[in-house]
């Protein structure tokens, strides 16, 4: 590629390309979904391997965001003196935004990468050719249960973490500053709407875990067979799914306000 | 696949129940989503002057959000209509009075009711039909300092109604 | 037919004859394995025609594919055993997906072909946990499990002690003298290919050539004869 003007079409060309495949991909998992077997045993087996295991890392950054929301929030407010309204602004920051992003990210980083992990030292190793030799289609037996496991967690750890988050920054407002606990729940209860702030944030959430399903099981599958490959593979995962959850999230929240 | 444990099937239940709980709990509790729709008072009341009034802002008696305003439009004699959802157990007299409040100096616009003393209460689709309209801060500071013959000069600055806008049916 | 960027092969007819223990032979990286993908329907050939059983396999739907395949098992070189599953479970997985038998007759079966290869006590192993020799031993169980007409090995006995290699030769030409299995064993030893091979397919880096061990040895084209009597020389410096 000696011309710059050409090695940008070739670029762009494959990433049209690319985008056509994952397409084609996100059908043919589609179509597996609706059709039997269930494999309700592997779907459990993954929402133990992607959603119980990041139990701690959602819960405990959960707390830490939640009392850094409450921490600054308390300065600034103290400034208006309007302390009281300390738990809605911790609330709507959480549940709105830094809820689902950053369980997204969280998620992308721990079960999306491990997940693209294994589906790719499965092709290297050419489990999934062995499949296809028995007649069984490795989309319907590996990935099915991992994507759709993916999108059904999401949204539970999303509401872990902004749960946590409230508590931290009940935590802060009201162990560390003295602060009122009634106020604080109040304010929370009456800014926080559920059709604008907890709907938006559950379909928010729900949105990104479908997302990272299918990125984090598409990398994996299409990795090249090799352990260089899938270590590409693991790291493009994190970095596609953190660029596209970001990137969503504006069109949602641009969406929603419609 | 791997052999079936029961402590990872209860975990994974745990798991989801403690999810679910926590949807519900920031939906209901905290996001005060509930089923019961249907049962809500709908009044509309004219104002001649809504400030700062938005959609969604609450309906207060007595200091007791009892509602909130669903939509807020323009009437052919160029008054606000404003409609409200209420709470639908209130049993609200045919001579309430609605008037425009701010919070604080500076604050959000919400509606306050006064229930008034008549035998016949309002119903959903009923009008309210005494009003006092917002007090814009501009427009009094404007009559206190040139002086115009319209409102009461030299009133505090409170956001308390001083000029009264009631409407006859 | 090439990969990606690299040429495999430009132009190449063989054939494996029904019955029979077919080997192909040839020195690393020249496309065996390749010819066994193209059989199995896993890679797909740029032009040209796979002819299994009368039927050209590159123009099947993924459906007909599936099909055609119950009829075929085959063997991996590092056993494509799924590691996240027990060895029962690894055999007994064909018999659930596509079969209609009970639980009963899932685990009867899976015990006596395990049995069969030598294996039986490794049921409730997990593929990491076994050694080489066992783990071709269940990959074969795995291959044979469905009863195949046509049996694909890819490198058998790559990375084996003598003895394991002895093993599973045997077991490779008892099956084929049992059930008159076809088989297509890819190798690039020597000394296996003449004992057991009924037919031989040899690429050699520019040529390919075909015929029975007998025939190959014999060969005047003078790649085939190097590249046979090296194997056999190696072998004989080991044994004296």
């Amino acid at each position: 590629m000696t011309n710059p003007v050409s090695f940008l079409g070739y670029r762009a060309l494959r990433f049209v390309e690319e985008l056509g495949a994952m397409a084609a991909f996100t059908v043919e998992t589609a179509r597996t979904i609706f059709m039997p077997p269930l494999r309700f045993e592997a779907f459990v087996r993954e929402l133990y391997k992607l959603g119980v295991r990041s139990l701690f890392i959602i819960c405990v950054c959960g707390l830490a965001v939640g009392m850094v929301l409450g921490l600054q929030g308390h300065h600034t407010l103290t400034r208006f003196g309007a302390q009281r309204s300390l738990g809605a602004v911790v609330g709507l920051s959480l549940i709105r935004e830094l809820g689902p992003v950053l369980t997204a990210l969280l998620v992308a980083g721990r079960a999306g990468s491990s997940t693209t992990a294994e589906i790719g030292t499965m092709v290297a190793t050419e489990q999934l050719d062995g499949l296809r030799m028995l007649s069984i289609d490795p989309v319907s037996l590996i990935i099915k249960p991992k994507a759709v496991a993916m999108l059904f967690t999401t949204p539970l750890l999303t509401a872990l973490f902004i749960v946590c988050g409230l508590y931290g920054g009940y935590l802060v407002g009201v162990g560390q500053f003295g602060g009122d606990a009634g106020s604080y729940m109040s304010s929370l209860r009456s800014n926080v709407d559920f059709h604008n702030d907890i709907a938006c944030s559950i379909v928010k959430s729900a949105i990104f875990g479908l997302l990272l399903g299918l990125i984090a099981t598409y990398r994996g599958y299409t990795s090249t067979p090799t352990a260089e490959g899938v270590s590409t593979a693991t790291t493009s995962t994190v970095v596609i799914s953190s660029v596209t959850v970001l990137l969503t999230d504006y069109l949602i929240t641009a969406a929603w306000g419609i | 696949m791997m052999e079936r444990s029961a402590t990872r099937d209860f975990l994974v239940g745990l798991y989801v129940l403690g999810g679910m709980l926590a949807i519900g709990y920031l939906s209901i509790s905290i996001g005060g989503f509930s089923w019961r729709h249907a049962e809500v008072l709908k009044l509309s009341a004219a104002f001649d002057e809504i400030g700062g009034l938005t959609k969604g802002a609450p309906v207060v008696i007595a200091g007791v959000k009892i509602g909130e305003v669903s939509t807020i439009s323009l009437q052919d004699d160029f008054r606000a209509k404003v409609q409200m959802d209420l709470d639908a157990t209130l049993k609200l007299p045919t001579d309430t009075s609605a008037s425009i409040v701010t919070a604080g100096v500076l604050g959000d616009r919400y509606i306050e009711l006064q229930p008034g003393g008549d035998e016949k209460l309002l119903k959903s689709g009923d009008q309210i039909t005494f009003t006092e309209s917002a007090v814009i801060l501009e427009k009094l500071i404007g009559q206190f300092l040139y002086g115009t013959a319209k409102g009461k000069v030299g009133e505090s600055k409170s956001g308390s109604a001083t000029t009264p806008a009631a409407t006859a049916p | 037919m090439a990969y990606g960027r690299r040429r495999v092969f430009d132009a190449l007819s063989c054939h494996f004859p029904r019955g029979r223990i077919s080997v192909i032979l040839g020195g690393s990286g020249l496309g065996k394995s390749t010819i066994l993908r193209l059989i199995g329907g896993l890679t797909r050939p740029q032009a040209g025609a796979v002819i299994v059983d009368g039927h050209d396999i590159t123009r099947l739907s993924q459906r007909g594919l599936d099909l055609v395949r119950r009829k075929m098992g085959m063997m991996f070189q590092g056993g494509a055993l799924l590691d996240s599953y027990s060895v029962f479970e690894n055999l007994a997985l064909p018999l659930r997906e596509n079969g209609s038998h009970t639980e009963q007759e899932i685990a009867s079966l899976v015990h006596r072909i395990l049995d069969a290869v030598a294996v039986g006590d490794a049921d409730e192993l997990f593929p990491r946990q076994l050694s080489g020799g066992m783990l071709r031993r269940v990959a074969l169980a795995r291959a044979i499990i469905r009863k195949p007409e046509l049996l694909l090995c890819d490198e058998p006995f790559s990375g084996l002690d003598p003895a394991s290699i002895r093993h599973i030769e045997a077991l490779l030409i008892e099956i084929n003298k049992k059930f008159a299995m076809t088989m297509i064993v890819v190798s690039h030893d020597v000394h296996s290919t003449v004992r057991m091979a009924d037919h031989v397919v040899m690429i050699l880096e520019d040529r390919v050539l075909e015929g029975t061990p007998a025939e190959l040895l014999q060969s005047s084209d003078p790649k085939a004869a190097e590249f046979l009597r090296e194997g056999v020389e190696r072998l004989q410096k080991i044994c004296s």
